[in-house]
């Protein structure tokens, strides 16, 4: 019953740039809050926890070397997120 | 639907003794079954508390002014009665106990993919209920918000908020273990050949609620958190004193609530698709249509939250959008109900119980749905919001789809659960009881909703007391069908007579094994091939 098993090794230096990516972002969405964007200013926020939680996925819980089907699933989970926010919006760009 | 299933000779599942006795054989038991179970008995008990609070505001309200309670023990009694019906009962109720004991035994699978985390989840719900209800009788007194903790008034009412808004919080863990549970499980344990087409509709119904549940209950979590913190923090999230957005927590609390509706009322809707063609005798009209009905339900339900925010202050373009969406989604309502009746045309019926549960379901449906669509249109909404008609409509949807659909499971699968059979007239009785009750309860709410009678009020003007008195009676008769309903199930579970392993002739999976089932159902995982209902 021994299955074949795909294993994939992530080099420590990726997870380290992935770190410092992550934390450049993070200084970076605190630091636009201080800039006068206006509406686009929770436009830039969900942009940045966006590309933050994508690295997280495709490096650290390795989305990317995994089946595509799950790459499916969980990109469905995003555009379903996205439609939910882009209708909240039209109450708050339009009100 | 199967070809090769080999009966199972170990012990029921209810007769069975593993490592602990007593009690602890249940509350500590991985068994799909017992888990099923436990929520069925945990619920049965709120539902009784919360079934006679609703009695109680109805007795309140056959005349006007204090008759037996004042403001804000009606106040505190329809939130506990929400809060109750909704997070512990309507909510987790079908997927809960029904799709725990069903789904591993409709799919052919042994048990959940992860029994322990399904045992966690009880052992959750028990905890978040516990926090839940313990608001009650300590600190500053019952909530008084209604089970929707409305901002800004959730966070300023005196009232003990907190245990009540952390017990629905843990509660969501609970959901989103089940939900979790139920994907994998359908993903990975169905039975040799049982394509996903080939799955009986209850699973796919019970597939569609679970991603619901996974996707959906971690924001109104979130929300719940973030009065918490604004309680006890003072950060203004929602309370414009605070600079905060009231409209906003109204936003996230539905983009989880209306979700939920469908997570109450899609498995409803699987329930109703496994009793009609067993009773007709008939391969279901429709299977894709249904099954692709489900999964747009489930998806356009997402979509739909802003029609309970229609006088809420919301932009022109958010409230037509809305709208639009709001009618969207009962198509695939619709199509299902179609699909029903075709199936019943020119079909042998055979008239029991759980079918008339299932008529009675569609007749009730069927007003509720119709009278959401009155409640969608823009311009009928502005009169009719926080009306008794939102309170008939609702009740229509949420006990008349959810409510009948549960005791019409409980009806159908109860020979399977318990090994044995309820007297049936006396099942017949109570259900034309039950019925009339409910009619005659909810029916007055919509005409009283018309001419202007508010909900959440103790007390109403002269011009709205007949209405009152009928709705009121009918209270009593309902309750009185529930107790004939109860007794006449609890009674039979010891007493009732020795019931068949397929009763219904039924054709899915868990007729073909023992009832009650044995503890790991199939004694050799069964090869699927046929469709669910092969009737031909």
């Amino acid at each position: 019953m021994e299955k074949e098993q795909h294993t994939h090794i992530v080099k420590y230096k990726t997870y380290v740039f992935v770190l410092i990516a992550l934390l450049l972002m993070t200084f970076t969405s605190v630091a636009i809050t201080s800039l006068n964007l206006g509406p686009y200013t929770v436009s830039a926020a969900l942009v940045l926890a966006g590309i933050k939680s994508l690295l997280v996925l495709l490096i650290f819980m390795h989305l990317k070397f995994d089946k595509k089907f799950y790459a499916i699933m969980v990109a469905s989970v995003f555009l379903l997120l996205g439609c939910v926010i882009f209708i909240t919006f039209l109450d708050y760009l339009y009100r | 639907m199967t070809d090769t299933v080999i009966q199972n000779h170990e012990p029921n599942y209810l007769e069975y003794q593993g490592r602990y006795k007593g009690i602890f054989s249940w509350i500590f038991s991985t068994d799909h079954k017992r888990i099923g179970l436990l929520y069925l008995y945990s619920m049965l008990v709120l539902f009784s508390v919360a079934a006679i609070l609703g009695l109680l505001m109805k007795i309140e309200l056959i005349a006007p002014g204090k008759t037996i309670m004042d403001a804000q023990t009606y106040n505190s009694f329809f939130t506990l009665h929400g809060i109750t019906m909704i997070f512990l009962i309507v909510v987790p109720g079908l997927p809960a106990v029904f799709g725990n004991f069903f789904l591993p035994l409709m799919i052919g699978a042994k048990d959940v993919a992860f029994p322990k985390l399904n045992l966690l989840s009880w052992w959750i719900y028990i905890l978040g209920a516990t926090i839940a209800l313990s608001a009650q009788f300590f600190g500053d007194g019952p909530p008084d918000t209604g089970w929707t903790f409305y901002a800004p008034y959730s966070f300023r009412t005196g009232t003990n908020m907190l245990p009540a808004v952390t017990g629905a919080f843990i509660l969501g863990f609970s959901s989103i273990a089940t939900g979790l549970n139920f994907i994998v499980t359908i993903h990975r344990m169905r039975a040799p050949g049982m394509t996903w087409m080939k799955m009986p509709l209850f699973p796919w119904a019970i597939y569609g609620t679970s991603w619901i549940q996974v996707l959906a209950t971690p924001i109104v979590g979130i929300t719940l958190l973030m009065i918490v913190l604004e309680r006890t923090l003072q950060i203004g999230f929602f309370d414009p004193a605070l600079g905060g957005d009231p409209i906003l927590y109204q936003h996230l609390f539905w983009i989880y609530s209306h979700p939920a509706v469908y997570i109450m009322i899609l498995p409803a809707m699987g329930v109703i698709s496994e009793i009609i063609p067993t009773f007709a005798r008939k391969t279901i009209f429709g299977y894709k249509a249904i099954v692709v009905s489900t999964l747009a339900i489930a998806f356009v339900g997402y979509f739909v939250w802003g029609h309970h925010m229609f006088t809420s202050g919301m932009s022109g373009t958010a409230l037509y959008t809305f709208s639009i969406l709001t009618f969207l989604v009962a198509i695939p309502s619709a199509i299902k109900i179609f699909n029903w009746v075709a199936t019943l045309h020119k079909a042998s019926i055979d008239i029991q119980t759980p079918f008339l549960w299932a008529l009675c379901f569609l007749f009730v449906f069927m007003i509720g749905g119709l009278s959401g669509m009155v409640l969608g249109a823009l311009s009928a909404n502005v009169h009719l919001h926080d009306t008794a008609f939102v309170v008939a409509h609702f009740h229509f949807i949420v006990f008349g789809g959810t409510g009948y659909a549960f005791f019409g499971a409980l009806h159908y699968w109860y020979p399977k659960m318990f090994g044995r059979m309820y007297d049936k007239g006396w099942a017949n009785i109570g259900l034309a009881v039950f019925f009339t009750g409910f009619n005659t309860l909810y029916l007055p709410m919509f005409y009283l909703g018309m001419i202007g009678m508010p909900r959440r009020y103790y007390d109403y003007v002269e011009e709205f007391h007949g209405p009152n008195i009928v709705s009121s009676f009918g209270a009593m008769l309902m309750i009185s069908g529930l107790v004939i309903i109860i007794t006449n199930l609890v009674r039979s579970a010891r007493k009732g007579e020795i019931a068949e392993a397929d009763p219904w002739k039924g054709k899915t999976l868990e007729w073909t094994i023992a009832s009650p089932p044995p503890l790991e159902n199939f004694a050799e995982i069964p090869v699927v091939t046929k469709q669910p209902y092969d009737y031909e």
